[in-house]
């Protein structure tokens, strides 16, 4: 374990920002250009790990642990809204058998 | 210190793999991947307890849930919609112009350049358990309501609705 802690004293904060900024831009551009339900579902869920990671490093820069306490909540909130979520899906494929997101146009004037 | 240089390019390919591919089934096994990269992005921060929950929520709970449903639907790659080339092209031009303005605020914002020091116990359970019980007590509470209401509310939504008959 020194090791690995020894490992990571090189890494700028900097480049943290960067690459979680890199995995949240590749989860909008997924739910810019697919269509399918449940991608656009993992598409969000990439975009809130990428936050979770920067929490993360942003809590060990500091030293304080309230970062991971932080992450620990958005984990569960993850959890309850992939239920809901996937819940309400299969409701709609029951009712227009398609997962296409464009087949929910009934509020669209 | 190469270590996080070479998992960070696991997860970003990995990512756009997630995105890209047609086939759900494939998406979905990407994506379990990149959690696990992200798993490692967290030991190596010295989060082990993150780490753990990430392996179990994410990579256990929630992927067996995506495969599940995805296996429900009978999806495959012929069914797939997709949208049009000239949709992705714009959606790709619109995520290039967000991630500009992100690196050229960062930029502007300089004083981040100094080093990440993992702290030695900070993410361990023991710590982490008295932070979680002392100063966030109320919100655990909350949170757990939340996730009896999210079950509740995934159990009522996903059951089949009875056929009403209409009187008269």
């Amino acid at each position: 374990m020194d090791n690995i802690i020894q490992n990571m004293q090189g890494i700028p904060l900097n480049h943290y920002l960067i690459f979680c900024s890199i995995i949240f831009v590749i989860g909008v551009i997924g739910v810019l250009i697919r269509r399918n339900m449940i991608i656009i579902m993992m598409s969000i869920e990439l975009m809130l790990n990428s936050v979770n990671l920067l929490l993360a490093a942003f809590s060990a820069y500091r030293g304080d642990p309230s970062g991971q306490v932080f992450v620990f909540f958005i984990m569960a909130l993850a959890a309850a809204e992939v239920a809901v979520g996937l819940a309400i899906i299969i409701m709609v494929y029951r009712n227009t058998k398609s997962v296409d997101i464009d087949s929910l146009t009934k509020l669209r004037w | 210190m190469t270590i996080f240089y070479f998992v960070a390019f696991l997860s970003i390919f990995f990512a756009l793999m997630t995105i890209f591919t047609k086939n759900p089934v494939h998406s979905v096994l990407y994506l379990v991947i990149t959690f696990f990269t992200f798993s490692i992005h967290y030991i190596l921060l010295n989060a082990q307890f993150l780490a753990v929950v990430n392996f179990i929520v994410y990579m256990r709970a929630i992927m067996v849930l995506f495969l599940f449903v995805l296996m429900l639907l009978n999806l495959n790659k012929e069914s797939e919609p997709m949208k049009s080339h000239l949709v992705k092209f714009m959606g790709v031009i619109a995520g290039a112009c967000l991630i500009v303005t992100l690196l050229g605020a960062f930029k502007v914002f300089e004083s981040s350049n100094e080093m990440v020091t993992a702290h030695e116990n900070i993410g361990l359970v023991k710590n982490l358990g008295k932070v979680l019980f002392k100063e966030f007590l109320l919100p655990l509470e909350i949170s757990s309501i939340l996730l009896l209401t999210a079950m509740v509310g995934a159990v009522l939504l996903a059951k089949k609705e009875k056929v009403v008959k209409k009187h008269g």
